[in-house]
C-alpha cells in the first residue's frame, strides 16, 4: 500500500471503495470442495483497514455478540503490528478464523458501521478473517492462564457455544472438560458447514487453540446416555455444567411421501458429506446418493450449504424451494450470492405438499403449491398463504428438507429441575444463561432454537462469565464481594 | 480408541468382538446398541449389544460380514482398536415378568436376543426360544441360548443342522399349542422379523422386534433411520430400536435398507482388491 493512501484525510479515506475478496471462479468451484472465498491479500486488507474511521464510541462493537474490540484490531492491522492485532481479536473471540467466515456480519457489526451510513460499511468480517488466518500461519504461545481455581466445569457439546464457553472458563483458571457425542470436535462447524465455506483444517486449528488453553475434549460421549447431567454433578464432582448441545434434531414437513428413498434431512445429507466425507467415497466409507434434479426445501444457510453440496456432488439441476419471497430469505447474503453464481435456481413463494415415489420406493417428483404473502406473523415476517388451485409438479429425484432444527432431548435424561419450553428449548436467563437447575447453565441453539454460530458464541461467553462469578463466590465469598464492589 | 480384547470366529462369516469401553459397559442394557467406526475413514454403523461385562469394562458385539465395513472388521484381531464405540444408545428392552415369553433369534439376530432372553429368565419368566439360520455355518450360541431357556428349538432353512424349517414354523406351532404365550421377541434380518410379526398377529400375541435401519449419528440428529410405525414416522435410533412388530411398516423399512446397493458393491470390490494386494499375491 502506498504511503499516499495512509496519509489520506478522513473524508478522502471514506471515498475508498469497499474492497472485494477474491473467490474461486464460479464454474470451477461448482466442481470441487475447496474454499470458495480466498481471503484478502495483504495489500487489499491494508486498503480496507484504511476505511475504518476509528470511532471513539464504536457502534460496530455493539453489534458483535462477543464484543470484539473491532477498531483496536483494525488499528494494529493498519500499523502493521500483526501480533497485536491477533491479541486484540482473540481477547474476546476464541474462534476468529471461523467467525470471519461464517458470521452474518451484514446484520451485526457491519450493519452498525458508521461508514456504512454513506457508503458500503467496512468489511470487518474479511479483516477479521485476514488477521485470524495470519495467526494460524504464525502460531504463538497460548495466553498464560491463571493458577488453577480448583473448580471443575463440564461443557456439553463441542460446537461454537461450548468451545467459546470452555475457552473462557479455562482462561478464568477453571478445569474444563468438553463432552462431545460425535467422533470429531466442532459440532455444526464440522458436521454442518461444508469444507468449501469453512475448511475443516481451520476448525481443527481453532479447536486446538482452545485445547492449548488446557481444555480437555472427550469425544464419543453422549450425555444422557453414556453419562447423565445428574451423574456429572453428583458422582463425577463437576461444580458446574454448561449445556451447549445446539439444535440437532431435524424437522420434516409431515407431508405424504417424505420417507421415500432420496428424501434426506439436511442434517443427514450434510453430515454424510461434511463429517463423514462422502464426497471422498470410496476412499472414505460413507456413501451419499445425489440425484440428477434436486430440490432443497428452505432458504437458510443450511439450505444454501445443502444445495451447493448437491451441485458439487454432480447434480444436474439444484432448486431452492422456499415458501416466502426473496425479502425473507434468512441465509447470509454472501451465501445466497455465491449459490446464485454457481447456478442454484431459486423458487420463491413455493411450498411442497406431497412427494411422489416410483414402484421401487424412490423419489420421482414433488407436488408444490404457489404461495402469497399475507399479514405479518409472530416472527414479524409476512405469513405465506397457499394460493388455492395453484398446485404444480416438480420433476425431481432427490429432496433435501432444510426446514430448521430443534434441540435434541437426549441430554435431558436424568436432569431433574431443568425447565424447558414447549418448543423443547431450555429456559435460561437471557443475560447469564443460568437455567432453572442448580449449577447448570445453557446457551446457543439449545436455548434460542436454530440461530447463528456467533450468537451461540456470545451466549457461551456470557455464561462463562457468570459461571466464573458463581464459582468464585463459592470459593471465597468475601473476596468475590470485594471485587464486585470494585468492579 | 477402543481396544478389541477378544476376537472369536463364531462361524465363517460371523465374528465376535469383546471391546474395551468401560463407560458404555457400565450403562449397557439388553436391547441397546452402539455406534462403531473402525478408523478415520470409516463409516458409523449401529451394532446391537450382544453382551457386556461391567467388571471387565467390555461390551460384546457380534458381526456378520455382509458389506465392506463388516468384512474389514472381520479381518481385525484382538489388540487392534476401533476408532469409535459410542453408547449405549437406544431404549433398553422392557424386561418384566410377563409369564411365558418366546424369544426368536434369526441369523446374526441370535446375538442380541441372548441378553434379552437372559434378563427375561432372571425376571422370572418361562423362556421358550427358537434360533435359526440359513445353514449350519451361520448358527452360533446354541449352548448359550440353551442355558437361559426352558426350551430351545434350533432350525436351519436347509436342514443342515437341527430341524429343517424357517423360524416361523416352530413359532406358529408354539402359538397353536395349548400353552399361552404372553410376549414374543423376534430379532433378525428385517424379512425374518416381518414374517414373525405376520405369524404372531392372528394370535394377538404382543411381539417386539428390534429394527436394523441405516444410521449415521445414532443420536437422533440425521433421521436416516426413520420408518413408519403405527402410521407415525419414528427414529429407530432414539425412539427404538425396539417397536411393536405389528405396527411396523415393513416394506418401507426393507426399501429404506436398500438405498446404497451400488455403493456397497463398489466398496466391497475395492476392499477385496485391497485385501488381495495387501496379501502380496
Amino acid at each position: 500500500m502506498s504511503e499516499a493512501i495512509r496519509d489520506l484525510p478522513k473524508h478522502e479515506r471514506m471515498k475508498l471503495p469497499r474492497q472485494s475478496m477474491p473467490t474461486q471462479d464460479a464454474e470451477a468451484r461448482a466442481q470441487n470442495f475447496d474454499e470458495v472465498a480466498l481471503g484478502y491479500p495483504q495489500e487489499t486488507a491494508l486498503m480496507e483497514a484504511m476505511r475504518c474511521l476509528q470511532c471513539k464510541r464504536p457502534k460496530c462493537v455493539e453489534g458483535c455478540p462477543v464484543g470484539v474490540n473491532i477498531p483496536e484490531f483494525i488499528q494494529h492491522l493498519k500499523d502493521g503490528d500483526m501480533p497485536a492485532a491477533v491479541r486484540a481479536l482473540k481477547a474476546d473471540n476464541n474462534l476468529p478464523a471461523i467467525c470471519g467466515r461464517v458470521c452474518p456480519q451484514e446484520t451485526q457489526c457491519e450493519a452498525l458501521c458508521v461508514v456504512g451510513k454513506k457508503a458500503a460499511p467496512v468489511a470487518i468480517g474479511r479483516l477479521e478473517r485476514y488477521v485470524a488466518d495470519w495467526d494460524l500461519g504464525h502460531p504463538s504461545p497460548p495466553p498464560a492462564v491463571p493458577p488453577p481455581s480448583g473448580k471443575k466445569v463440564a461443557v456439553i457439546g463441542c460446537g461454537p457455544a461450548g468451545l467459546t464457553c470452555a475457552g473462557d472458563l479455562a482462561r478464568y483458571g477453571h478445569k474444563v472438560t468438553i463432552f462431545e457425542s460425535l467422533h470429531a470436535p466442532g459440532g455444526v462447524l464440522i458436521y454442518g458447514i461444508p469444507e468449501f465455506r469453512l475448511p475443516k483444517d481451520t476448525v481443527h486449528a481453532e479447536v486446538d487453540y482452545v485445547r492449548s488453553l488446557g481444555v480437555e475434549v472427550r469425544l464419543d460421549t453422549v450425555i444422557g446416555k453414556t453419562y447423565t447431567l445428574d451423574e456429572l454433578l453428583k458422582e463425577q464432582g463437576y461444580d458446574a455444567i454448561f449445556l451447549g448441545t445446539g439444535a440437532g434434531l431435524p424437522m420434516f414437513m409431515h407431508i405424504p411421501g417424505e420417507n421415500y428413498n432420496g428424501v434426506y434431512s439436511a442434517n443427514e445429507f450434510l453430515t454424510r458429506v461434511n463429517l463423514m466425507k462422502a464426497y471422498l467415497f470410496p476412499e472414505w466409507d460413507t456413501p451419499v446418493k445425489v440425484g440428477g434434479k434436486v430440490a432443497v426445501v428452505g432458504a437458510g444457510n443450511v439450505a444454501m450449504d445443502a444445495s451447493r453440496c448437491a451441485l458439487r456432488l454432480g447434480a444436474g439441476e439444484v432448486h431452492i424451494v422456499y415458501r416466502r419471497s426473496r425479502e425473507e430469505v434468512p441465509a447470509r447474503a454472501e451465501e445466497v450470492h455465491h449459490a446464485e453464481e454457481e447456478g442454484i435456481r431459486f423458487n420463491f413463494l413455493t411450498n411442497p405438499v406431497e412427494i411422489y415415489g416410483d414402484e421401487k420406493g424412490w423419489v420421482r417428483g414433488m407436488r408444490c403449491i404457489r404461495m402469497k404473502l399475507g399479514e405479518p406473523d409472530a416472527s414479524g415476517r409476512r405469513r405465506p398463504l397457499p394460493i388455492e388451485g395453484s398446485e404444480f409438479d416438480m420433476d425431481v429425484d432427490m429432496v433435501v428438507m432444510a426446514l430448521g432444527t430443534r434441540p435434541n432431548p437426549l441430554v435431558f435424561t436424568e436432569a431433574g429441575g431443568l425447565e424447558r419450553t414447549k418448543w423443547g428449548t431450555v429456559v435460561a436467563d437471557e443475560q447469564t444463561g443460568k437455567t432453572t437447575k442448580d449449577r447448570v447453565w445453557a446457551g446457543g441453539d439449545i436455548v434460542t432454537g436454530a440461530a447463528t454460530v456467533i450468537s451461540a458464541m456470545g451466549a457461551g461467553k456470557n455464561a462463562a462469565a457468570d459461571i466464573d462469578r458463581f464459582l468464585r463466590a463459592e470459593t471465597a465469598p468475601e473476596e468475590a464481594q470485594e471485587s464486585a464492589a470494585a468492579g | 480408541m477402543y481396544e478389541i480384547v477378544v476376537k472369536e470366529d463364531l462361524a465363517p462369516v460371523t465374528k465376535l468382538f469383546e471391546v474395551k469401553a468401560p463407560a458404555v459397559a457400565k450403562k449397557a442394557k439388553a436391547g441397546q446398541f452402539v455406534i462403531v467406526r473402525i478408523d478415520e475413514e470409516g463409516e458409523r454403523i449401529p451394532l446391537t449389544i450382544a453382551d457386556y461385562d461391567r467388571e471387565r469394562g467390555t461390551v460384546t458385539l457380534v458381526v456378520q460380514e455382509v458389506g465392506k465395513t463388516t468384512m474389514q472388521m472381520g479381518a481385525m484381531e484382538a489388540g487392534e482398536h476401533f476408532a469409535t464405540v459410542t453408547g449405549p444408545l437406544g431404549i433398553p428392552s422392557e424386561i418384566e415378568k410377563f409369564g411365558t415369553v418366546l424369544c426368536v433369534g434369526g441369523g446374526v439376530g441370535i446375538a442380541p436376543i441372548y441378553p434379552i432372553a437372559r434378563d427375561l429368565k432372571e425376571a422370572g419368566n418361562t423362556v421358550l426360544s427358537i434360533i435359526g439360520a440359513r445353514n449350519k455355518d451361520l448358527l452360533f450360541w446354541e449352548e448359550k441360548m440353551r442355558s437361559v431357556s426352558d426350551e430351545l428349538i434350533v432350525c436351519t432353512d436347509d436342514g443342515s443342522y437341527g430341524r429343517k424349517a424357517l423360524v416361523t414354523i416352530p413359532l406358529k406351532e408354539m402359538l397353536e399349542s395349548e400353552r399361552p404365550v404372553d410376549h414374543i421377541w423376534a430379532i433378525g434380518p428385517a424379512i425374518m422379523m416381518k414374517f414373525c410379526a405376520l405369524t404372531t398377529q392372528p394370535f394377538g400375541a404382543p411381539t417386539t422386534v428390534s429394527l436394523n435401519s441405516i444410521m449415521v449419528d445414532g443420536t437422533g440428529m440425521c433421521g436416516a433411520c426413520r420408518v413408519e410405525v403405527g402410521g407415525q414416522t419414528r427414529f429407530v435410533c432414539v425412539d427404538g430400536p425396539e417397536f411393536d412388530g405389528h405396527e411396523v411398516d415393513w416394506d418401507q423399512l426393507l426399501t429404506r435398507q436398500r438405498i446404497y446397493p451400488e455403493q456397497e458393491t463398489v466398496a466391497v470390490e475395492r476392499w477385496k482388491h485391497e485385501c488381495q494386494c495387501g496379501n502380496g499375491s
